[in-house]
């Protein structure tokens, strides 16, 4: 079975082929995608028309690069949120379209639920699990009952963790995006140089909020002097501290609900700190944490195929009505 | 225009603050805020739109990532962010066309050009904690109204 899955929730058009739940016939992504056109790779912008330019183009390249025929296709996977509206609505129309001319099913997949379960495109988990999906525009911890069966159990109260880490190098002037050239700059910082608020990490809910650790390191910066020699140390003590936060709230969900298992997805999970952190903490507490590679944990259109496999296996019904929205809606979710 | 100062000491008081300002406000109401990053922009957003009647278990987060978040009070508040944004791209988001229907709040509005009816509201980090507020009011009666308010934000 080949299933078609196209993500345009942010800034990037990303469309996947997958077969059979298991193989990545072909993932691209746009910012990654030689497109001999003056399209800049990490330029925001209202990303809707640039899907509009993009989408048609990937998806012609991907048939090409794998030849595969459009009919050979046995479904199409599309995220209809959370995420930027007009960038949604522009994934959404091209599959409905896709589909209705095909004759194919049109499966929806929620974004946060897809980077959950992205570990499965490269591994076996058992269910249930605690899922955290963390990256520049989220950061949530999911109960994952079951394949289509979650509940998110926290988010944050402002700024996404990712979103901290850009502001943050936005703010001193070190480039983008700001999570890896954090990264590089921690690997040579001492880590307790600076310390930084761990907010929110004693109450009892599984929420974060990021937006004050930004304010205290730029006060920090403000009130002290930063050298070339010290900076890496600050931003050790600062990425520390956020994944501090994040590791403990996710394995304090962990052991609350008696669950040995942690997926870590979304862009901040490549960070190899976090994944040390993750894996040191876990090991303390007999849970096994588990994360996508790289590619996949970035937004990327296999994760939409794979829901959307999973969904066809199912036997979802398939609908042309499915609308896109922009917020993750709270609570329970069961399909 | 009328210039209306408010003292906050801490984020809790940038949430009062907003919330004083967002139980005034009226739909085609445009607030437009600036101020630098850490300055508590997005807190006093939460707080505005708690004075709109957008209930606590919607969260207000941050709009960076989707540059646009409505939440459904007493009215409808939209909460747009234009801080991933260029100048250019703004005119692109088109916030007059939610005025009829929501009262408008920008963050880092400093990337888009704004018509003189709009309510500027700039916050000063005047300490690591503290934030001055001030609000930049057409609308005499209205002023008058935040005016009283800000009395109790006031140092002394």
């Amino acid at each position: 079975m080949i299933v078609l899955g196209i993500d345009t929730s942010c800034d990037d058009t990303s469309i996947a082929l997958l077969e059979d739940g298991k193989k990545v016939l072909r993932s691209l992504i746009s910012s990654q995608v030689d497109l001999h056109r003056p399209f800049g790779g990490i330029v925001p912008e209202i990303a809707s028309r640039k899907h509009v330019e993009l989408i048609d183009y990937i998806y012609e390249k991907i048939l090409i690069d794998t030849h595969i025929k459009a009919s050979d296709i046995d479904g199409v996977g599309v995220t209809n949120g959370p995420g930027l509206i007009g960038s949604i609505l522009v994934g959404l129309s091209f599959a409905k379209g896709l589909a209705l001319s095909l004759r194919k099913p049109l499966i929806p997949v929620n974004h946060i639920h897809a980077h959950a379960m992205s570990i499965f495109l490269e591994n076996e988990v058992q269910f249930p699990f605690i899922a955290l999906v963390v990256s520049g525009g989220h950061t949530i911890i999911l109960l994952v009952k079951e394949i289509f069966e979650y509940k998110i159990l926290g988010t944050t109260r402002d700024d996404a963790a990712g979103e901290a880490f850009d502001k943050i190098a936005k703010f001193l002037n070190i480039g983008y995006p700001g999570g890896s050239i954090i990264e590089e700059y921690s690997k040579k910082g001492i880590k307790d140089y600076v310390f930084f608020p761990r907010p929110m990490i004693n109450e009892e809910n599984y929420d974060f909020s990021f937006s004050g650790l930004k304010t205290s390191l730029i006060n920090y910066i403000k009130n002290n002097i930063v050298t070339n020699d010290n900076l890496k140390d600050i931003l050790s003590s600062f990425q520390e501290a956020a994944f501090d936060v994040l590791t403990f709230k996710t394995i304090k969900a962990s052991k609350d609900y008696n669950i040995k298992t942690i997926v870590v997805g979304g862009g901040v999970a490549s960070n190899l700190r976090l994944r040390e952190m993750f894996l040191e903490k876990g090991k303390k507490e007999g849970i096994r944490v588990f994360f996508s590679s790289p590619q996949f944990c970035t937004d990327n259109g296999a994760m939409i195929a794979l829901v959307a496999f999973f969904g066809l296996k199912r036997g979802i019904p398939s609908s042309l009505d499915v609308k896109g929205f922009s917020r993750m809606p709270l609570g329970e979710l069961v399909i | 225009m009328e210039r209306i100062e408010f003292i906050s000491k801490s984020p809790y008081d940038t949430w009062d603050i907003g919330e004083q300002i967002g139980k005034q406000a009226k739909r085609g109401d445009l607030f437009i805020i600036y101020g630098e990053l850490g300055s508590g922009k997005t807190q006093l957003v939460k707080g505005i739109a708690r004075g709109i009647g957008v209930a606590d278990w919607q969260y207000v987060v941050s709009p960076s990532f989707t540059i646009i978040n409505i939440y459904e009070g007493n009215h409808s508040l939209c909460h747009v962010d234009l801080y991933r944004l260029e100048p250019h791209e703004v005119i692109d988001i088109n916030v007059e066309e939610f005025l009829n229907e929501s009262v408008v709040v920008v963050e880092w509005a400093e990337r888009g050009k704004w018509w003189n009816g709009a309510i500027k509201i700039f916050i000063d980090s005047t300490g690591e904690m503290e934030r001055k507020i001030t609000m930049e009011v057409e609308d005499v009666s209205r002023a008058e109204i935040w005016r009283h308010i800000s009395k109790k934000y006031r140092e002394n």
